[in-house]
């Protein structure tokens, strides 16, 4: 067995909130968030950086934070899941097209979701269908066949939507 | 008497209506299990067996226990002394179901086996302490192969005294021998589908919570079923079941493999028990890679009799299902059902099925969205051999035996009663939206260029919303709260099938309110009545008569305070936009709020004979045993002969699942449904090696369709209403049957110059490079 690390104090800003907390070594950032933090809108699906439930945004880069360490975000600022919306819980641009294009289904996928592609349009706000299909292509979903999704990141774009399905 | 929904007014059955699950989970605030907290909660890890098959001739958890945070080690020597009884209701009490001992006794039966279990204050602490429990085995050779393990000596389960679990059968072989000796056309096949698995993106996981002072137990649970939670516990437990109470709010999917207590949770349940503090197991991704279940392994030799226009005479299936070591639950009757339903949407006049189930070391099979839909894969891929072999366009194989609607009611030759279903209207809808001479036409020219695009297609007619035994019954309690705002409480909860939407719209239309005046609350067997949870498509009708059943008494109730109020008759009240008003007198209406007010604070004022309240309960009951479901799946792909790897270029789904509650979410639940069947055929693979070693454990090794990967879905729709309630049909299912052969057949059309038939999944780059003979 590895010998334990000495705890370690990290200041980490999380959705505009400064936290100073004492972590151990080995605490990743999603256990961080989600148990030190108690914001559990960030989902682990695999805890091996394949499936992208738990991506977050680390100063401004989308990251697996099943994948870093919360001492790695020491003087870092992190937006999560639950501060990608209004203060006033009105949902962001992305949130609101999932929810016009149904792109969500058991929900446990999408915050990763949301999060990718918050990041992903802000760098690239008018893509083709194939950038959106590769910016997606970290993130898995077994509930919507990809359908919804797809066409909520066309909308989120601006990109004129017909029908469920069609992009 | 009971007042009518007003004409006129909105209907949100069948309108695309925005969910109402939708903002709290967008929002990170769903409620999942690994989001539950208590006060003084601890955490458990399992240790598992890394062997498929060994005695266990130790187990030292001295150095574990005395490990820094550590609270318990059990092995099964403590845990399963307090099993009390295990059975699941759809099963009973006296079903042949294999013995599942919480943690392994004696032997391991698959590498994943549950040996220890370890609680201790942190999840980390507990894993650390997990791997420091001495396990020693004696190791016996594993029975991996499970097409001969009915004849492999080696036994999984010595007390069963065989590998074979069960067997069901059909008419007997002999019986049939006159109609493919005398056939113009025989055809027969051997067709293999590899293991694949459900993959919900939440694995499995409980919280149970158990307080000795007062004897209730609380489980937070990641379940299809809250209320089977429940009785299963008090079962095992041997704890009163209104003792108990199981909440889900949100569960991650579900897909059918969290319809039933499995191994694992039981020991979590035991540990509360003993504990009585509350504990938590969620399970990462390689526990539900090697432990959660194994699905769709399975063979089976089919044949069909054919005249000599290509109708056929007679089908037989001999299938065979891998069902690993602790199958959850008995496995030979859904082995059956892919028995009786091969004959499929067609006429056929006479058929015979054998069905086994095997043991074998590898973990054990457990539900899988349509878990018969082998019938369907070995059905049509047949038909499209035996098309090629007649040298006839499949298409037209199949139109020649389609059944047509003046042909329904039928009963198919092994028994199963169809009806109200359209599989000739869903199959000509298919090609027309394809254009089927057109592909024909740019396939023809491509070919010529060295390009390979194949069309393939598949019908199927699925029994769903079962109508017998546990699953015949929904209950609904609506409250029309004293504000005159609606609660709807139904056993449901959100696993990703839109039941809170559906439940909302329903019950908005059954009562005329206005949606935003609807909420509903599910997942709680504290406060919602007993119903058998998201299983067999069944959600959407039964919920629907549960509604149906409940509203009518809460319409009568409205109907006869409103009439009172403005002096009108009772069969003139209408109910609409959450006001009840006179027919003819638009004017002249009063409020929900203003009804419920007097229903509670002024009960005097109330019409004769009308109790106090808006509350009522009612239940109800299924009148038919199945609502059948029928669809058309069409797939073009184009195949890479240099790379073999496979492109879908379109995926059409004609399907007939009646009146639509919410088009949004039917074809959710398709697209749902056909990725996860594209993703069988040509990615994903649980593969274990000769050993029992499981191959595929990650998300590294065992490949799920990406966004990259998916074609844009088509859909038509056939519209021809069940005898249930609203006319409505179970669609859950059916996207992950009708897929997986779509997709072969369209690979076999495209390599047909060479040549080759499709008997055996998964279709990979390497396997498909294999069936063009390149190494």
């Amino acid at each position: 067995m590895v010998p334990s690390l000495p705890d370690v104090p990290i200041r980490v800003t999380v959705n505009g909130t400064v936290r100073h907390s004492t972590v151990e070594g080995r605490l990743t950032l999603a256990d961080y968030l989600r148990e030190d933090c108690r914001l559990t809108g960030t989902h682990l699906g695999c805890e091996h950086g394949v499936c992208g439930a738990c991506t977050v945004l680390l100063d401004g880069d989308a990251v697996r934070s099943c994948l870093i360490f919360a001492v790695q975000a020491d003087g870092a600022e992190v937006t999560t899941v639950e501060g990608i919306g209004g203060p006033d819980g009105a949902l962001g641009v992305v949130q609101e097209a999932w929810r016009d294009c149904h792109g969500l289904q058991c929900g446990f996928c999408t915050p990763g979701f949301v999060v990718t592609v918050t990041a992903f349009l802000r760098d690239v706000p008018d893509p083709t269908d194939g950038q959106i299909r590769d910016a997606l292509s970290g993130n898995i979903c077994r509930c919507t066949g990809y359908q919804g999704i797809l066409k909520a990141v066309h909308q989120a774009a601006g990109h004129a939507v017909s029908g469920p399905g069609q992009p | 008497m009971s007042a009518t929904t007003g004409a006129g007014t909105t209907r949100y059955a069948g309108a695309r209506i925005n969910r109402v699950e939708d903002a709290r989970l967008l929002s990170g605030r769903g409620t999942y299990v690994d989001d539950i907290s208590r006060p003084g909660m601890v955490h458990a890890c399992f240790v598992r067996s890394p062997v498929a098959h060994a005695r266990i001739l130790s187990i030292d958890v001295t150095a574990a226990a005395d490990h820094p945070g550590v609270v318990a080690v059990y092995t099964g020597t403590e845990l399963n002394a307090g099993v009390h009884a295990q059975w699941h209701s759809s099963v009973g009490p006296a079903g042949p179901e294999t013995p599942r001992p919480p943690l392994a006794e004696e032997k391991v039966r698959f590498v994943g086996d549950p040996v220890a279990l370890v609680v201790a204050l942190n999840r980390r602490l507990a894993e650390d302490a997990a791997e420091l429990v001495e396990v020693e085995y004696d190791e016996l050779p594993p029975v991996v192969d499970y097409e001969t393990a009915e004849s492999n000596p080696i036994l999984v389960h010595e007390a069963h005294g065989s590998n074979l679990i069960g067997s069901m059968a059909g008419v007997a072989s002999e019986q049939m021998a006159d109609a493919f000796a005398g056939a113009a056309h025989v055809v027969s096949e051997t067709i293999r589908q590899q293991a694949y698995v459900p993959v919900p993106m939440e694995g499995r996981g409980l919280v149970v919570d158990y307080s000795p002072a007062s004897g209730e137990m609380t489980i937070y649970s990641a379940t299809q079923s809250p209320h089977e939670v429940r009785l299963f516990c008090s079962r095992l437990l041997d704890l009163p079941e209104h003792r108990i109470r199981v909440v889900m709010r949100d569960t991650g999917g579900g897909f059918g493999q969290k319809i039933m207590v499995q191994r694992d949770e039981m020991c979590i349940m035991l540990a509360g028990l003993l504990l009585g503090v509350p504990v938590k197991w969620v399970e990462d991704r390689q526990e539900n890679l090697l432990a959660a279940g194994q699905s769709r392994h399975e063979h089976a030799a089919v044949r069909m009799a054919f005249d000599s226009g290509g109708r056929i005479e007679a089908a037989q299936i001999d299938f065979v299902s891998d069902c690993g070591a602790y199958p959850t639950p008995w496995p030979v009757g859904t082995a059956a059902v892919v028995g009786s339903l091969f004959p499929g949407p067609y006429r056929v006049p006479r058929a015979t099925f054998t069905a086994k189930a095997v043991y074998t070391n590898t973990v054990g099979r457990s539900a899988y969205r349509g878990p018969w839909q082998f019938e369907t894969l070995a059905r049509e891929v047949l038909l499209d051999i035996a098309a090629r072999r007649l040298d006839m366009d499949p298409m037209e194989l199949r139109r020649r035996n389609l059944l047509r609607r003046d042909e329904l009611p039928y009963t198919n030759a092994n028994g199963m009663p169809y009806d109200r279903i359209s599989p000739m209207e869903t199959f000509e809808q298919a090609l027309e939206m394809l254009d089927y001479e057109a592909f024909r036409a740019e396939q023809a020219r491509l070919r010529t260029e060295g390009r390979y695009i194949g069309v393939g297609l598949s019908n199927y007619v699925e029994p769903s919303s079962p109508g017998f035994g546990y699953y015949a019954t929904e209950a609904a309690t609506i409250r029309i709260e004293p504000s005159g705002k609606v609660n709807v409480y139904i056993a449901g909860g959100s696993t990703g099938n839109s039941i809170e939407t559906t439940v909302v719209q329903l019950a908005a239309d059954a009562l005329g309110a206005r949606i935003e005046d609807v909420a509903t609350i599910q997942g709680d067997t504290a406060v919602t009545g007993f119903g058998a949870g998201a299983a067999g498509s069944r959600s959407g009708s039964m919920t629907a008569g549960a509604i149906r059943e409940t509203s009518a008494i809460l319409r009568a109730r409205l109907a006869a305070i409103a009439a009172h109020k403005l002096e009108a008759a009772v069969e003139d009240i209408e109910l609409a936009d959450s006001r009840a008003h006179v027919r003819g007198a638009p004017a002249v209406s009063v409020s929900l709020g203003e009804l419920a007010e007097v229903a509670y604070f002024d009960p005097f004022s109330l019409p004769p004979g009308i109790p106090a309240g808006l509350e009522a309960s009612a239940r109800y009951t299924s009148d038919t045993r199945f609502v059948w479901v029928n669809a058309t799946h069409l797939c073009t792909c184009e195949v890479d002969v240099e790379t073999g790897g496979v492109t879908i270029l379109r995926y059409i789904v004609s399907e007939d699942c009646g009146p639509m509650i919410n088009p949004n979410v039917v074809e959710g639940q398709i697209a749902g449904g056909v990725v996860q069947g594209i993703g069988g055929v040509l990615l994903e693979h649980l593969a274990y090696d000769e050993a029992g070693n499981p191959m595929a454990t990650t998300f590294m090794d065992y490949l799920l369709p990406i966004a990259t990967d998916v074609p844009i879905i088509e859909y038509g729709h056939v519209e021809t209403p069940s005898g249930g309630p609203g006319g409505y049909k179970g669609v859950g299912e059916g996207g992950a049957i009708g897929a997986p052969p779509a997709v072969v057949n369209a690979v076999a059309d495209a390599l047909s110059p060479f040549g080759v038939d499709i008997t055996r999944l998964p279709l990979g780059p390497a396997q498909v490079l294999g069936l063009l003979g390149v190494d």
